[in-house]
């Protein structure tokens, strides 16, 4: 198994730098008598672009979700800026800073665009920082994320009256606006043409950029491979490679589970 | 709109209509209008939890008998020991905090179920309160209590035109209460849990915590509205209190008016209300569930958003006309997306 290279936070931990914004430990997750993670360990340090691969089924949405706390994990623990996430609910876990969108684009459907992204800066931004924002700077904040993503001007049209990838774009306002330290963007290019890929890959990018760190799950391997510093492996719930994208690449385990023996 | 300047709107709206209601000097205006801002009340209350959050209660009967039966209590307690009589206000808010305690506490066994599920557990509930009030016999029991209500009181006249007044306020507190959600950050985590519940929580909504707050209003504002109920019916008894027609009108109500907002409720009570009270007099009691059902069919139909949504669908034709914050729901309550 690879292991990561440079940008890998237990050794920036071990030489003293700042940890891990997330620090994942030996989880494990089951449903019934399937395993769905076993031993999950992995280190992710701030400012990371890290790509989550593995076939379908290997376990990446259930990795997400016990992230998030949308499922509880029964084994191992998981920490992000330092503090440790058990027995905390998802929106708690949102207010910590860990953004996520859906691989199935989950948007709030009688709302307006511009009221979609308000929830976010209504319920995460406003409790973490502490003060309530006037109604005009909520109403700003709402249209400057929405232009940020090139919806600027369907503020006021309802998710239905969207394309796919504009759906996809409003699933990624909608995790910004909760200005997050870490966002998991589960498949957000999944079904989308190129040049629709390129978007999607540029405004990550910049939201890297801007300091955010990035978790793509992406079945694409080429919008991955430009994305990624770092990339992880899961094949049947279990972590097969971990390193630079080129070298994980070539790994024999890698490439036995994506093209067979 | 403010909301001290809508609440002085609907106050003088209501002062006009009890003024009007006097000058006609018929006293069954008031007996019939009592029933329908009861239904106001019961429709705006079932609506913060059912149209607002999209949890579909068929409890309701149960915590308007909860309203009622504290009243009887207290009645009791008072007759036998002779103690001041409380006035009805009073009673209102000892109903809502009774009711909405059993809220809060349904809330915390039953939220975690969704849909169906939840309706099912919340009739379940009502069934068990009604079970419990039959073996009470404090409270009368099966057979039923009266309560003697007085003849007058000064300086309104006959005590009916009490019992109107107070529940025109109380309608306007609920609908003013309803709107203060509507337009506040609690109402947009409303709209986020109805709307999608895993996608609210990943924005950082505390969802079991709003639907908590949403079953106490809405059980509270319940209770306040059955607790006059035994001064206006005189003799109360379980199976009318429990009464199939309360889960059902202030379900249909809000569904006919429309369920995204404060307004549908109070339309759907209006109409359906005054619809009931008319062909109580003109042809039977026996009719008012048929014409709730009728007209539920004929909206499923043509209008499963209601009224209301039959209005925004309308305006919606012309985009350059709508200015609302907030569109209109495009399922029926209830379903999960």
């Amino acid at each position: 198994m690879i292991v990561a290279g440079p940008a890998n936070a237990n050794s920036a931990t071990a030489s003293g730098a700042a940890p891990a914004l997330l620090e994942i430990e030996n989880l494990g997750k089951r449903f019934g008598g399937f395993v769905a993670l076993e031993n999950i360990t992995l280190s992710v340090p701030a400012g990371e672009r890290l790509g989550l691969i593995g076939p379908n089924g290997s376990g990446k949405s259930t990795l997400v979700n016990c992230i998030c706390g949308t499922l509880r994990n029964e084994q191992g623990t998981v920490q992000f800026g330092g503090q440790r996430l058990d027995g905390l609910q998802a929106h708690q876990r949102t207010h910590l800073g860990l953004a996520r969108s859906f691989q199935l684009p989950r948007p709030f459907v009688s709302l307006t665009l511009a009221d979609n992204i308000r929830i976010p800066l209504l319920y995460t931004v406003a409790t973490r920082s502490g003060s309530r924002h006037t109604a005009h700077e909520v109403e700003e904040r709402c249209a400057a994320l929405l232009r940020q993503v090139g919806l600027g001007d369907k503020a006021r049209r309802l998710p239905r009256d969207l394309t796919q990838v504009e759906m996809r774009k409003l699933e990624l306002a909608r995790a910004m606006a909760a200005e997050p330290k870490l966002l998991i963007a589960d498949e957000a290019m999944a079904g989308l043409t190129h040049s629709e890929i390129e978007d999607i890959l540029s405004l990550l990018i910049r939201l890297n950029e801007q300091g955010v760190t990035i978790i793509l799950i992406e079945h694409i391997m080429s919008a991955v491979m430009s994305f990624s510093r770092r990339l992880v492996v899961l094949v049947s719930g279990r972590k097969i490679a971990d390193g630079m994208p080129d070298d994980v690449m070539r790994d024999p385990e890698v490439e036995r589970a994506y093209l067979g023996q | 709109m403010r909301t001290p300047a809508f609440l002085l709107i609907w106050l003088a709206v209501s002062a006009a209509v009890f003024a009007a209601s006097v000058w006609l000097g018929n006293d069954y205006i008031f007996f019939a209008g009592y029933v329908v801002l009861q239904y106001v009340v019961l429709g705006t209350a079932w609506n913060i939890l059912g149209g607002y959050c999209g949890y579909v209660n068929f409890g309701s009967a149960a915590f308007f008998a909860l309203g009622a039966y504290s009243t009887v209590a207290i009645y009791k307690l008072i007759t036998e020991h002779e103690f001041y009589r409380m006035p009805i206000p009073v009673l209102m808010l000892i109903g809502g905090i009774v009711s909405g305690i059993v809220g809060f506490g349904m809330g915390y066994l039953t939220l975690r179920l969704r849909g169906a599920f939840f309706a099912i557990a919340t009739l379940a509930l009502a069934v068990v309160l009604q079970t419990l009030v039959v073996n009470w016999d404090y409270v009368g029991g099966s057979r039923g209590a009266y309560i003697i209500r007085p003849e007058q009181i000064e300086p309104i006249g006959n005590y009916i035109r009490y019992l109107f007044l107070i529940m025109m306020l109380l309608a306007v507190a609920a609908i003013t209460i309803a709107r203060l959600i509507e337009h506040s950050r609690l109402g947009y985590g409303f709209a986020s849990i109805r709307d999608d519940e895993l996608a609210a929580e990943a924005s950082g909504v505390p969802t079991l915590r709003l639907k908590l707050i949403a079953t106490t209003i809405s059980g509270a504002l319940m209770g306040m509205a059955g607790a006059p109920f035994p001064y206006y019916i005189g003799y109360l008894q379980p199976s009318s209190t429990f009464g199939l027609d309360y889960a059902v009108n202030s379900i249909a109500m809000p569904l006919i008016g429309g369920t995204t907002s404060w307004v549908g409720p109070l339309i759907g009570a209006l109409l359906l209300g005054s619809l009931q009270q008319i062909a109580t007099v003109t042809i039977s009691s026996a009719v008012n569930l048929l014409i709730v059902g009728f007209l539920l069919v004929i909206f499923v139909i043509i209008a499963p958003n209601g009224i209301v949504g039959l209005i925004h669908t309308y305006l919606q034709r012309k985009p350059e006309d709508f200015v609302g914050r907030r569109h209109v729901k495009a399922e029926m309550p209830g379903r999960v997306p």
